[in-house]
């Protein structure tokens, strides 16, 4: 089902290492070379020089003013606000992508597709919408906002707003993983431990814990990835007060809009330089998954 | 399978449903299905006319006809390009294609304010590409052709990520079959494969589109954002926001929000056909 770009990571689980060699299954090698080379244009026109062009235009006045435009206090206290609102909202949304997947993949109950479906509504709004929806509720106008301001107690315009609108939008990626993952495991090694005489506890982190390990790494490496990129739906609740609600990506539009354009790709540069790092973890874990995978055909096949 | 089921509803030894499936419900709860309804509830404070005037102004359909005709070409591009990517991926080897693989997913990875920023460097009249294209007279960026560009970069990952499983899968027996058959390698693509990936192709296209429909971060760097001409219509709701107007920005949301949900429940549709198709090809 829906609604990520990335398919989970049980699907790298499937041992397979085709090699296509069948002339009944290829084409002629003009053909072949053909349609690589179409693709890697393709693939240059929208990835590869854009790539390039972040960190060139960073560099573009020298590394002086490259380090400098990154250890500004504003730049400084927004990678700190990053780093909060993905600190808080992903711990939140494994608690709950661990529960709702035990849940959907161990028991059988009425409206579990719907609720699957459910699950993946954030992934199908708009970032904006996402921000607007907080606004309505813990705005001044909103339902909470005489209650909250009141108290003294800031939701919008405030921390508390930007870990709101973040955990939303990542809110899928986790449980979206560990579903698939959890039912095609089934529930014989859980039920196992029961029998042995393990407590509910015991079995949770000693038997499905590790099993999930790969899969829940995967969902916190994508929803990372979301988490601190955020843009749209941070940006209409931030209020965008330099030096206190700025997350890197709005400290990047900022800075942007003053035409101060090498301080942005300089601080763009860093969340491009995050983009790879979290691609390179992916791949890694894909490639974890397949090994113990091809592993355990091989011990089949001996 | 059936079997299996019975066993589970009848004698299910496992703690914590409960516990799990209420912490689950209360958390959707809490941070979804509540907000969401508030967008709701806000339009009822408008007269159905209040509404109909807010979500038909000309500038908002101006923005609704960008936003769609723009997401279409670009989910085309995609689903284009992408079938391809997926094809060269799954089907050829050359050098570097382990990192070209991992690189289709750059586009998710990325947040979307260095892709705006980025995109419209290198696409304006002096950027690296913009700069080969201005001599033909094509100007990208600041202009709707800046907004298919941004969208087809976030919409890349999607239909290459659907394909590649579908094809990796397709077994070699009937393409064997076909070419025994007669059949060359087009009639083979265009009569055999093509049918049996359709149903994935269609869900990849249609993600492309369902999210280049909210895009928004990626879009407003490049877009210059005339109104009327380059305003997409997540930046109408900013406007009306930082307009005070609650209401008038909420009832465009709303309207975006019917189209997601419809769009959500025919891609849950496609993939439920996909799986289907998927299953009895193989």
């Amino acid at each position: 089902m829906p609604t990520s770009a990335i398919p989970p990571i049980s699907q790298y689980a499937k041992y397979n290492n085709k090699v296509i060699k069948n002339r009944a299954r290829s084409e002629s090698d003009f053909v072949r070379y053909s349609l690589i080379a179409v693709t890697l244009l393709f693939l240059s026109l929208f990835l590869f020089i854009p790539l390039a062009a972040v960190f060139t235009e960073g560099l573009r006045k020298g590394t002086d003013a490259y380090f400098a435009a990154l250890s500004e206090p504003d730049a400084i206290s927004a990678m700190r606000l990053t780093l909060i609102a993905a600190g808080i909202s992903l711990p939140l949304n494994m608690v709950f992508g661990v529960a709702a997947a035990w849940a959907i993949a161990k028991f059988e109950f009425k409206g579990k597709s719907l609720l699957i479906t459910l699950i993946d509504l954030p992934f199908a709004v708009s970032p904006v919408i996402a921000g607007l929806i907080y606004v309505l509720i813990f705005g001044l106008q909103g339902w909470l906002g005489d209650w909250l301001s009141g108290h003294e107690f800031k939701v919008m315009f405030a921390i508390p707003g930007i870990v709101l609108a973040t955990t939303f939008v990542t809110f899928p990626f986790v449980a979206r993983e560990l579903i698939p993952l959890m039912q095609a495991q089934g529930k014989e090694e859980e039920e196992a431990a029961l029998v042995l005489g393990a407590s509910g506890w015991q079995m949770f982190w000693r038997v499905t814990l590790p099993n999930i390990k790969w899969g829940l790494l995967y969902g916190v490496i994508l929803s990372n990835a979301r988490a601190m990129g955020e843009f749209g739906a941070v940006s209409v609740v931030s209020g965008h007060i330099r030096g206190l609600t700025n997350t890197l990506p709005l400290h990047v539009e900022i800075l942007y809009n003053e035409y101060n354009y090498a301080a942005a790709f300089a601080v763009a540069s860093i969340l491009a330089f995050l983009a790879l790092v979290t691609l390179a973890l992916k791949t890694y874990v894909e490639w974890q998954v397949e090994q113990s995978a091809a592993s355990i055909e091989n011990e089949i096949k001996e | 399978m059936a079997k299996i089921n019975v066993q589970n509803k009848t004698n299910n030894i496992l703690p914590g449903f409960g516990l799990s499936l209420g912490y689950t419900l209360l958390y959707l709860s809490l941070i979804v299905l509540i907000p969401l309804s508030a967008a709701f509830i806000k339009t009822t404070e408008l007269s159905f006319h209040e509404f109909w005037t807010a979500i038909s102004a000309p500038r908002v359909v101006a923005s609704y006809k960008l936003t769609f005709s723009a997401s279409l070409i670009a989910a085309l591009i995609n689903a284009m390009f992408g079938l391809l990517t997926a094809w060269v991926l799954t089907r050829y080897r050359f050098f570097g294609k382990k990192f070209v693989d991992a690189f289709v997913d750059f586009p998710f990875a990325l947040p979307t304010a260095v892709a705006g920023i980025t995109l419209s460097a290198v696409y304006s009249t002096n950027g690296w590409i913009g700069h080969l294209l201005d001599p033909l007279g094509i100007k990208v960026a600041y202009t709707p052709l800046g907004v298919v560009v941004a969208l087809t970069f976030i919409g890349l990952p999607f239909v290459v990520r659907t394909v590649q499983p579908v094809l990796e899968d397709l077994s070699a027996e009937v393409e064997e079959a076909a070419s025994s058959l007669g059949a060359n390698r087009w009639q083979t693509f265009h009569k055999i494969i093509l049918p049996a990936i359709w149903p994935a192709l269609l869900t990849g296209f249609s993600l492309a589109f369902a999210r280049a429909i909210g895009e928004y971060g990626s879009v407003i760097f490049i877009a210059g954002n005339m109104p009327m001409v380059s305003e997409i219509t997540p930046l109408i709701i900013i406007t009306k926001l930082e307009q005070y107007d609650y209401a008038g920005a909420t009832a465009v949301a709303v309207v975006m929000l019917v189209i997601s949900f419809i769009l959500l429940f025919a891609i849950n549709g496609f993939q439920w056909w996909s799986n289907k198709r998927f299953g009895h090809v193989k």
